[in-house]
């Protein structure tokens, strides 16, 4: 079976976030990037998907050269080969744009499945891995939470959780499909995987590989511009209630009733 | 010259720093207050290739470099000194000197199963009467036909109750020291061998200690560990490495006091402000942090002789000796620090301080470092 998976490097969830002065990104410098954790839930899938059926898992991502790292973590994991797309152009390309490029490259590798994170934990958008499956012309299932590929290989029975039950989907391969967290637990890389990812080579192209223009992808054709980014508002210092116990808890629980609005 | 780690060893320090934080960390005070052998950790550990870091793939271990061993343990113990100390035995005590020392068939009966947690391993030097002066030891090893009777009683051997597999010295010539003794690998399951007085410890806790008794224990001679008499000879090099586990374990602790003192200044207020705010604290963070980063490079050091190939006995004593005192001393001030609250078992910092002081101990006192940097000192000079 071969088995694309697309990820994204992201800002590590537990590192602080500085926002540029003008509000145009975020500050990058010493921040710690990593593969986006959906991402490696999907890598997950990928590779038991290898050890059932045989095949390849083939890791792709659109961004600098640093994203190798993030690649690195998915070959250490135990992916047989990754493929980046890295080109000044695409700065400031929106996720239409992104996904223009990966069923670019896709279109040039062997697929029977496309597996996605269900959405990356920087911008939280969950558009890149439904406007490939458009782009690409194939079916597909998001946010998926159970994963069962016929013996054959030839489609999916997937769950999805939906609001108050579960939605039971058939999807035929070849599909895009997005992964919930909860799909699986993600091996962590082997110490002897990390060696073998580290002497493997990453190839590199450029949308001028792909037979793209910029014009077409890059950010003249972003459908939406980023206006501005704002750190959420400071945390309100919390209220010390003083006087006696019983005074306190009269205090908390009109406090509760009145303005919190939990109580009645 | 370069003070970056290689991107290999950043991902094995990224990698083991997120398998502590999410299969250690959440369990360390637990394992201290209550201790269990962390079994199933140690297996997790093992699936990464934690457990035979150093041996090549070709013998089922992970066919990492010295550099990546210290800094994967350095991650391990920052989040629980108990557990990796488990774990560091089993690499440097038992898996190298089999691997150095060992037969072929012994290389590829033992290391596979080492290195995949599949057995665990102990080290018997240590004797009730003969701690530092290790090479007096007093087990004793006679040759009846194919196997090797040995008698005696080891002390203080960690891992004792679940290991099975155990490198063992034994005098089997009547020639004093060191060139009387030869190691052997004895296996739990040889006729004669026990598990003695189990040891209630300061620290380390989830890590057991124990004697091994051996009582007429039968070897077969094909499991002696080298030539008869070099025993001596694999025990100080295999300890040259073990102060490698021990130097990053001590790194471990240090930074974790370090850490949690560092966070613990800044959010506790006293007279209108956070305690960082004052000298007497910030004095005490600074000289924390710089000795722990000199533990460090000395520790990254004496790995990176190890890695070129070169004697490095010096260097690894100079490691362990500094970085145990740096630990002793980065917990004694954490604790310091946190006032009441270092004191009680609600906070991790007193743990750190019990764990640390096993590092001025084992594989070798602060003493007996001395004695060894020195000598190496005076070499030549005579």
């Amino acid at each position: 079976m071969n088995i694309i998976v697309c990820i994204k490097q992201v800002p590590d969830t537990e590192a602080p976030i500085r926002i540029k002065a003008d509000g145009s990104g975020i500050d990058d410098t010493g921040l710690t990037l990593v593969m986006n954790y959906y991402d490696e839930h999907a890598t997950e899938a990928g590779l038991r998907l290898r050890e059932q059926f045989g095949g390849t898992v083939t890791l792709v991502s659109v961004g600098a050269e640093r994203v190798k790292e993030a690649l690195r973590t998915g070959l250490a994991m135990g992916a047989d080969d990754a493929l980046l797309v890295s080109d000044p152009a695409l700065a400031g390309a929106d996720h239409l744009g992104i996904a223009r490029v990966l069923a670019a490259v896709i279109r040039t590798l062997p697929h029977d499945v496309v597996i996605c994170g269900k959405l990356s934990t920087d911008d939280n958008a969950a558009t890149v891995g439904a406007a490939l499956a458009e782009y690409l012309g194939l079916p597909q299932a998001t946010a998926i939470a159970h994963l069962d590929v016929d013996g054959g290989g030839a489609g999916a029975v997937v769950h999805r959780e939906v609001e108050g039950g579960v939605e039971v989907l058939a999807v035929p391969f070849p599909a895009v499909l997005t992964v919930e967290r909860s799909l699986n637990e993600p091996r962590y890389p082997s110490l002897p995987g990390i060696m073998k990812a580290r002497r493997k080579e990453i190839k590199t192209v450029t949308l001028e590989h792909l037979g793209l223009d910029a014009a077409d992808v890059g950010m003249a054709a972003a459908r939406a511009t980023l206006v501005r980014l704002s750190p959420p508002p400071a945390r309100k210092a919390g209220r010390i209630v003083e006087g006696d116990a019983a005074q306190a808890v009269s205090a908390i629980i009109s406090f509760l009733k009145d303005e919190a609005k939990v109580l009645s | 010259m370069d003070f970056q780690l290689a991107d290999e060893h950043r991902m094995v320090q990224a990698t083991v720093r997120e398998f502590a934080r999410q299969e250690i960390l959440p369990r360390a005070a637990a394992l201290d207050h209550t201790p269990v052998f962390p079994s199933e950790i140690i297996q997790k550990a093992a699936a990464l290739g934690l457990m035979g870091m150093v041996i090549p793939e070709a013998y089922g271990g992970a066919g990492m470099d010295p550099v990546s061993y210290v800094v994967a343990q350095e991650e391990l113990a920052r989040a629980s000194a108990g557990l990796q100390t488990i774990i560091t035995v089993n690499n440097s005590l038992v898996c190298d000197p089999i691997f150095h020392f060992g037969t072929e068939d012994q290389k590829r009966r033992y290391l596979p199963r080492l290195s995949s947690g599949a057995s665990l391993g102990c080290y018997c030097l240590t004797e009730p009467a003969y701690g530092s002066d290790a090479m007096s030891l007093r087990t004793d090893a006679r040759r009846e036909a194919d196997q090797w009777i040995l008698r005696g009683t080891k002390a203080f051997v960690t891992n004792a109750v679940e290991a099975d597999v155990c490198i063992v010295y034994a005098r089997t010539g009547p020639e004093p020291g060191a060139r009387g003794i030869s190691a052997f690998i004895v296996e739990k399951g040889f006729p004669g061998i026990s598990v003695g007085k189990v040891e209630k410890k300061l620290g380390i806790k989830c890590s057991s200690t124990a004697e091994i008794v051996l009582d007429g224990c039968r070897v077969p001679a094909s499991n002696l560990l080298g030539e008869p008499g070099s025993g001596g000879k694999i025990a100080l090099t295999t300890l040259d490495g073990g102060r490698l586990g021990i130097a990053a374990q001590a790194v471990g602790i240090a930074r974790a006091a370090l850490e949690e003192a560092t966070a613990y200044a800044a959010g506790r207020r006293q007279f209108g402000r956070s305690i960082g705010e004052f000298q007497a604290i910030q004095w005490m963070l600074a000289d924390m942090a710089t000795r722990t980063d000199a533990a460090r490079l000395l520790m990254l050091r004496a790995a990176y002789l190890r890695q070129q190939g070169t004697r490095y006995t010096r260097e690894a004593s100079m490691a362990k000796l500094f970085a145990s005192e740096t630990a002793m001393w980065v917990t004694h001030k954490a604790v310091q620090i946190f006032g009441g609250y270092g004191y009680i078992q609600d906070y991790p910092v007193e743990r750190y301080f019990r764990d640390a002081k096993i590092t001025e101990i084992y594989e070798g006192t602060s003493e007996i470092q001395r004695i060894v940097i020195a000598r190496n000192l005076l070499e030549g000079h005579a």
